[in-house]
């Protein structure tokens, strides 16, 4: 089976991210793999256990990026390849799919693609269903379980997670697929792995080269400022029984119209 | 003069960091208070490759350097001194006293499963009457045609109740002139009829770990269980205090960040006279007193781990780190008690756990006061370093990653 997982490098969610002269800066702050995408890869390598194959790990972004696919391969995938153009420095989530799609075309014969629901820079949380659409291949995004996945009769079976509670979906192969978080913890690099990436020469595929004509981002940024300071009173609720301080505690949660 | 870590280093950190942080940190103080090392802690250190980080891949290690195994200590021990612990006595005190000294077959019979961590082990040096002296050591093992026969008794042995190989210095030759040659090491598996081990409770610190004595009545071991030469033993016990002692710097090194860090938290977090205290100075003095020492120590065990990468002794440098850091790291603790006030006197927060660990560093492994004396006898020129029969073999990524 050929498996392919999209990773984006993203600030660390220990940084401090703000607004600086109208551009977003987080310092010198490291950058790592997106959270969410790690349990795409974790999911991706718990397929390839269970149906053979291989994992390649993509990713759209600076030679930055390179950490965040070194990073999938010493969790165990087998490739990795960063799709980097000067041209794409103000890709929205739209031409990023089309880049994407374009290079899992260049890949062949893929499977399945998994991502994570989100990435935590943009929080757009729309890369996938673009990337599914782009392709024409069935969409199931927010996954918390992949309860079938059949490689000979092409069909996939899983679990959403959705506000009203769990959906069950199945469709057909090749498919575009993001976690969540439920789909499993995932595994920390091996010291297998860690020599194997950091040993690992990591192709560089321009737009040209992955031949796609992309088109003009139409999401733009026309402002960013920094949220307003929040300011926190801390309140101590006591009383002479746990009764009495629960009490007072319920009557100022429903005077401050918190439920 | 290049500073940077490598990728490797970096993704070692990382792996070892979310480790302790994930898994360890959330059930530390439970079992801190039970005394107790908790089951699972051992295993998966082995089935993570953490116990045979910088081995040779081909005897069953994970092909790491020296660098790899200080930066995994620092990270450990940010989290909890027995973790790092376990790495001085199993990794450093033990392991690569073997990859030093020992023959091809005990490499493959002692070594490889070390590594892979389906044996864990330790080290037998101190005694009740034996502790910064080491040549007062009065175990014994006679020699009895192709074996020895070994009486004595080890304390304060770390791991002595979870270690299944120990390294154990004993008296060969009682009637050597200079005591020091009398001592030769034994690999002992602790199966062997005749040995006894028990845990000791009520320590001050690593209370989540295992220190213990082990007990030998008779125990016989084979000829081709001894390392090294017979009356090489003083010589062993000192190499493996130059790797345990890289261990202790590094981890040491991480007990001052955690208390570092744990003391700016809590310097941003506290108000008193109306603003929170990091904004008085004789709190930023103390903040800036852990950051000199976490980078001073760091330093110095990174130089220390680059010499023995290149195969150059460090015994000087080794010791001046683990000096440095474990007395700091007592200091850091302490004074990030003062910071937290009343509430870092109590075990709701994790410093006062530091501060109980961070004494232990300075008593074992060479007291503080013994690196003073190495110190000024280098200074001094009363201290020489020479060379030794087997060397620590210096780090080579194209043959200790090469696949058996
Ligand atoms: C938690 C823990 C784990 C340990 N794990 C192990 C282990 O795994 N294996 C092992 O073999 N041992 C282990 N030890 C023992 C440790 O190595 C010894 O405690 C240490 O070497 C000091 O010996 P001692 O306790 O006998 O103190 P002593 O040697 O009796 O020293 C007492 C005091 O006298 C001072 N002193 C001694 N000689 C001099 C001198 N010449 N000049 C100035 N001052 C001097 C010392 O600095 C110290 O302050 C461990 C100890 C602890 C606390
Ligand atoms: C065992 C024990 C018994 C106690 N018994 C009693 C008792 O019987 N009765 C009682 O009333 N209290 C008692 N206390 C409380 C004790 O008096 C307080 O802990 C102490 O006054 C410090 O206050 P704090 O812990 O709130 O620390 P904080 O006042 O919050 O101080 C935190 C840190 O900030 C520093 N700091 C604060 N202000 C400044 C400043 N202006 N400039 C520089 N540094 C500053 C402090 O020195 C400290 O390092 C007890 C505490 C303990 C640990």
């Amino acid at each position: 089976m050929k498996i392919v997982v999209c990773v984006k490098q993203v600030p660390d969610t220990a940084a401090k991210v703000v607004v600086e002269n109208g551009q977003v800066t987080w310092g010198d702050a490291p950058l790592v793999i997106n959270p969410w995408d790690e349990y795409a890869v974790e999911t991706a390598l718990l397929q390839e256990e269970e149906h053979g194959g291989e994992v390649t790990v993509i990713s759209v972004g600076g030679e930055d990026a390179k950490e965040a696919l070194k990073h999938a391969l010493a969790m165990g995938c087998g490739n990795a390849i960063l799709v980097s153009d000067p041209s794409l420095k103000n890709a929205d989530s739209l031409v990023t799919s089309q880049v994407l799609a374009a290079a899992i075309q260049k890949i062949g014969d893929v499977d399945v693609v998994f991502f994570g629901k989100q990435a935590i820079d943009g929080d757009v949380g729309v890369t996938a269903a673009q990337t599914a659409r782009v392709l024409g291949w069935p969409s199931l995004t927010l996954v918390s379980e992949i309860t079938e996945l059949d490689p000979g009769s092409k069909t996939i079976s899983v679990e959403r997670s959705v506000e009203e509670g769990r959906q069950v979906v199945s469709g057909q192969l090749p498919a575009v697929v993001s976690v969540v978080k439920d789909i499993g913890e995932p595994r920390y690099p091996s010291f297998m792995g860690i020599r194997k990436a950091s040993r690992a020469e990591i192709p560089m595929w321009s737009i040209a080269e992955v031949g796609v004509e992309v088109s003009e981002p139409v999401v733009e940024w026309p402002d960013l400022f920094n949220p307003p300071k929040q300011e926190v009173v801390t309140e101590i609720v006591s009383g002479g029984s746990p009764q009495e301080t629960a009490e007072t505690l319920a009557e100022k949660i429903i005077e401050e119209k918190v439920l | 003069m290049d500073f940077t870590l490598t990728d490797e280093h970096r993704m070692v950190q990382y792996m070892v960091r979310e480790f302790a942080q994930r898994e360890v940190a959330p059930i530390i103080k439970e079992y801190d208070r039970k005394q107790d090392m908790a089951p699972f802690i051992l295993p998966r250190m082995a089935e993570l490759g953490i116990l045979g980080i910088s081995l040779p891949v081909r005897y069953g290690g994970q092909g790491m350097d020296y660098i790899a195994l200080g930066l995994a200590c620092e990270e450990l021990e940010a989290v909890d001194s027995t973790l790092r612990v376990i790495m001085s006595v199993h990794f450093g005190l033990n392991s690569m006293a073997l990859l030093q000294w020992g023959t091809e077959a005990q490499k493959e019979k002692f070594l490889a499963p070390q590594a892979r961590g389906e044996k864990i082990a330790c080290l037998g040096l101190t005694e009740s009457g034996a502790g910064s002296d080491v040549a007062a050591i009065a175990s014994t093992a006679k020699k009895d045609g192709e074996k020895y026969i070994l009486n004595g008794e080890k304390m304060w042995i770390s791991l002595a109740t979870k270690g299944d190989h120990a390294l154990i210095v004993a008296r060969t030759n009682p009637d050597a002139p200079d005591p020091h040659d009398g001592l030769s090491a034994f690999i002992l598996e602790m199966d062997r009829d005749g040995v006894t081990t028990g845990d000791i409770h009520g320590k001050l610190g690593v209370r989540a770990g295992s220190t213990g004595w082990i007990a030998f009545q008779d125990v016989e071991i084979p000829l081709e269980n001894r390392l090294g030469e017979e009356g090489e033993g003083f010589k062993i016990a000192m190499s493996c205090l130059d790797n345990g002692r890289y261990t202790v710097a590094a981890g040491a090194t991480g007990l001052i960040r955690a208390s570092m860090e744990a003391s700016i938290k809590y310097a941003h977090e506290r108000q008193a006279f109306g603003r929170e205290i990091g904004k008085f100075q004789l709190v930023q003095q103390k903040i800036a007193h852990m950051v000199q020492s976490y980078e001073s120590a760091r330093l110095l065990y990174l130089r220390a781990g680059w010499m023995k990468n290149e195969g150059m002794r460090n015994t000087r440098e080794t010791s001046l780190a683990k000096w440095f850091a474990t007395d700091a790291s007592f200091e850091a603790a302490s004074e990030a008690i003062q910071i937290h006030g009343a509430y870092g006197y109590s075990d709701e927060y994790e410093v006062e756990r530091y501060l109980r660990n961070a004494k232990g560093g300075v008593i074992y492994e060479g007291t503080s006061e013994i690196h003073q004396l190495m110190q000024a006898g280098y200074a001094l020129e009363y201290r020489e370093d020479v060379p030794l029969r087997c060397e620590l073999p210096a780090y080579d990524a194209e043959s200790w990653q090469i696949e058996k």
